[in-house]
Order: structure tokens, then sequence, then C-alpha cells
């Protein structure tokens, strides 16, 4: 009797999970399918080429808008790897208990969990009311600043995967402390490390809120990085939000480009650096 | 050559506890010395005094002095230290980022050699010294955890001697290795106090009445009875080291 009980709750489990599960894929899938459905229409190579046309006109494209997230990612990552790294190094080789360490970790958990807006807002007081304009400079920075928590936490769990005894046997070869980290600790975790750095740049490249305070946008080329610049969030939005069928159409393509880009470094790093051997 | 070591009332903690309480002991040079006795007895820390290994983990503080040569260790640079006395772990421990050569020439690459003929004459030198030359000299850019255990802890010998120390410590190295591996690395252990000092931490006693010349009985971190292996096994002075030899306890 209760074997059967058994049985028939455990069938009834397994359903629930099943259901569960399919309602939580239904938006992801719907999401892209979307995207897919309205986007590839208006995907064609002015989309890549072109700058924005004038209101209302058709074709035109989102060239400055693309090179305008790249600049910008890339802002964020010379700034951003490095000093997320970095801290990460510091805090889990030299401090790893002391009351600082637990603080920035504190810090980087809440850090991570601030919406991005605030950042945006932020770096629009501090920098761009300072400097007088709206900048990829600024942009970048405010990437940045919402990639760096991220990874010093990524960075961090990776070097704390590698076994303490690889670094007692650097230390016992006579090799210094700095030493050892560089070139045996570093190594052994390094495709996690990248993959976290890279995670953190595809989270980035979608930030539309930071950048509206920041690099504000442009119908044009920027001419220099101290200049109001397009990225693609931002164009995505303005042109979502106007009344012209034709921008409405360009959105939806900027927003497939905007999707690909992300995924693509999403599978670039998981399946290229996929760690291996830690 | 090896190298003599004297041990002088030598103290150690580990937070509030303390886990060598004054030893006092000679190490001969090209003697294999093991140290023996139960869990926790203090045997690892002692060994990981040798190289002040122990003292860079948080929270632990040593006293007393161990002389290496005339010369207190505590007065040298750990790093310099380091370079003469090796220390073989209780697990194998490859760097999983770097082949079978990486590995060997590891302590003297990094320590800037660069001469690419002399790296590759140490690799094959320390590789033969620890008796795996045969066995890899053809896959010598393979990882090194491509490797069995019991290669791997005679590829962590090879890298250790690569450095040329005087001293070798070594903590429990064949534990965690088959019957066959360990074999291999007491056979290597039995050749290499030719040229090394070694002092062997194990828990296998058959292991140490096997291949050391002299035996230290270690319990709560004293030093119970330090002489010839054949006195110690056979004829103890102390009731304490009979007990844990013929199996009462521990």
């Amino acid at each position: 009797m209760n074997d059967i009980f058994r049985k028939y709750q455990n069938w009834l489990m397994l359903i629930v999970f099943i259901i569960a599960t399919i309602i939580a894929l239904i938006p992801l899938f719907g999401v892209l399918g979307y995207v897919l459905k309205n986007g590839l229409s208006a995907l064609n190579i002015q989309f890549f080429i072109n700058l924005p046309k004038a209101m209302g006109l058709p074709g035109g494209g989102m060239a400055n808008a693309i090179v305008g997230t790249l600049i910008m990612v890339l802002i964020a990552s010379l700034i951003g790897i490095p000093i997320g790294i970095l801290a990460a190094i510091y805090l889990t080789e030299y401090d790893r208990h002391s009351w600082l360490s637990t603080v920035v970790r504190f810090a980087t958990d809440v850090l991570t969990g601030i919406p991005s807006i605030i950042v945006g807002i932020v770096i629009y007081t501090a920098v761009v009311l300072k400097m007088g304009n709206f900048s990829a400079l600024a942009g970048g920075l405010a990437l940045a600043i919402i990639m760096i928590p991220l990874i010093i936490r990524s960075t961090e769990e990776m070097l704390k995967l590698v076994s303490h005894s690889i670094r007692e046997a650097g230390y016992a070869l006579g090799i210094s402390k700095g030493k050892t980290i560089l070139k045996i600790v570093l190594p052994t975790a390094a495709k996690g490390i990248i993959t976290g750095a890279m995670l953190a740049v595809a989270r980035v490249a979608g930030e539309t809120a930071p950048l509206l305070f920041t690099a504000l946008g442009n119908q044009y080329w920027a001419r220099s990085l101290n200049e109001p610049i397009a990225s693609l969030p931002v164009q995505i939005f303005q042109y979502a939000t106007s009344p012209y069928k034709e921008w409405h159409q360009l959105a939806w393509a900027g927003s497939l480009v905007l999707i690909l880009m992300v995924i693509i470094l999403n599978l670039v790093a998981r399946f290229a650096f996929r760690s291996r051997s830690i | 050559m090896g190298h003599t070591l004297s041990v002088r009332q030598l103290e150690a903690w580990y937070g509030s506890n303390q886990t060598l309480k004054g030893i006092n002991m000679e190490i001969a040079s090209n003697h294999v010395t093991a140290i023996i006795g139960p869990s926790g007895c203090g045997k690892s820390t002692f060994v990981r005094c040798i190289n002040r290994m122990h003292e860079t983990l948080p929270g632990s503080k040593v006293k007393g002095e161990i002389i290496l040569d005339g010369e207190s260790i505590y007065e040298q640079d750990p790093v310099v230290l380091r370079k003469m006395v090796g220390m073989v772990f209780q697990k194998p421990n490859p760097f999983p980022s770097m082949s079978i050569y990486e590995n060997v020439v590891a302590g003297v690459r990094l320590n800037g050699m660069r001469n690419k003929k002399t790296l590759q004459d140490i690799a094959e030198k320390s590789l033969r010294m620890a008796a795996l030359w045969d066995e890899v000299k053809d896959r010598l850019n393979y990882s090194g955890m491509s490797l069995s255990g019991g290669q791997q802890q005679r590829l962590c010998i090879a890298r250790a001697l690569a450095v040329e120390p005087s001293v070798l410590l070594m903590d429990e190295p064949a534990s965690a290795l088959d019957p066959i591996a360990t074999m291999h690395i007491e056979g290597l252990v039995r050749q290499l106090k030719e040229d090394y000092t070694i002092l062997i931490v194990t828990h296998n006693m058959q292991q140490a009445a096997r291949i050391a010349d002299s035996t230290a009985f270690f319990l709560n971190g004293e030093l119970v009875e330090h002489g010839p292996t054949s006195e110690i096994f056979t004829n103890p002075n102390d009731k304490r080291t009979e007990d844990y030899i013929t199996g009462r306890f521990g």
C-alpha cells in the first residue's frame, strides 16, 4: 500500500518539475524567437555599414552604434579586467582573512546587486557634469564599474579552486610568493578567470541605463572619445520608443545583433576556454 | 653531499595549540631518518619547520633553533633556505598548467635560469635520479597531470632534486600510492641518500624499518626516542616506543 503511494507521489512530483521547467523555458525561447522573427527581416548589409537616416526615411543602419558599443565595451574591459583581477589576487592571495577583505567582499556582493542606473547617475554627476559633456570615456567608465565586482568575484572563486598544495609546492622550491602566484597559480586558474571576464563583458555589453546618462547617443560617428557616442542598447531604446515604423524595424534588427553579440561571447567563454584541469 | 642538521629546543604552535614541545635532535648527513608516530603527534609540523613552511600558515609560531651546516636557518631568507631544503608532499602535486619538462625545471627556471641547454640537462639528470626518465623521455611535453599517481610523485621528487638541495624532506611521500609505486619510491630513497640527507615522515612502520638508517618516534609533540632503526625496532629504550611499535596504540 505504502509502496504504491510512494510511486504515485514520485510520479506526481516528476510531472510538477517538468511543467515548471517548461514554464521557465517558454519566455526564454519566446524572447529569442520574437527578436529573431522581427529582427531578421530588417537585418541587411546596410544595417552594418550605414549611419542612421533622418526621421521617417527608409534604409539607414546602426554602424555607429555597433562600433560605439564595441568601443565602450573595450574601454570598460581595459579598465575593469585588470583592476578586477589584481584586486581578486590581493584578496585571495595576500589578505584572505582580514577585516579589509571581508569588507571588500561584502561591498562587491552589494555592488553586483545595485541597479545599473544608479551607477549611471553617479558617473553622470561625478564625471559628465564635471567634464561638461557626455562621452565614450564616461560610458566606458560606468560599464567598468559594473564589471569590476563581477570580475573580482569570479576571479576569486577561480583562485580559491587552485589547491593550496600547489602554492606550497612553489614555495618549497624556493620560488618567491609573487612568482608563485604569477607563474604557477594564475596559469592554473587562467581558463576560469578568462571565462569569468568574458561573461562580465557579455553582461555589460547590453547595459542601457548607465549609458543614457553617460554616453547619451549620437546619430553620427563620434570623432573622439570625449564626445557623445552611439551604442546599440541606447539606439534600440530611442528607436523603439519613436513613432516611426522604419525605426521600429531597425530597433528589432539592433536587438538581434546585440543578442547575437552576447550569445557569441557566452559561447566563446563557455567552450573555447572551458576549464578542464583545475 | 648531504648536510647535517641539528635541532635545538624547537617549539611550534598552531593557533593556541602547541604541536612541538622542545625537540632536540641531531640529523646525520647522508642518512635516511624516519619520523614515526601517531596522527597529530607533530611529525609533519616538525619537517615543515625545517624548510620554514610551517610559519607560512596563518596563526603559526615557532621558537628554538635549527642549525644547517653551522648556520641557523632562522637567520636566513626562507626563500633562499628552501632551495637548500627540498620537500616532497604527501599527495603528488605537479603544477597543473605545466608539462612534465616544465614541472621539473620550474624551480630553476622561475629563479632566473634561461639557458635552454642547461635546463634540458637539469631536467634529464633530475628525472634520471628520480627513476622516471625512461618512462617519460618521449613525452616531456605532456601535462604533468597525465601521469599515474606514482609517476606524479616521482615527478615531484625530480622537481625537488632539480634545485639541488642538500636536505630532502618527505612528508609521507608514499601514503597515497599503491604498493608497486611505493616500492619504486622506497628504492629511490635508498639511492638518494648517497647525495642527500633525507628525512621521511611515515605512518608505515615497515617502511621505516625497510629504508631508514635511524628512526625517531614522536608522541604528543615530544621526541620520545631517536636511534638506529634496528635498535628502535628491536630494543627500544622507552616503554611508549615499544607499545607503539608493537601496535598497542596508534
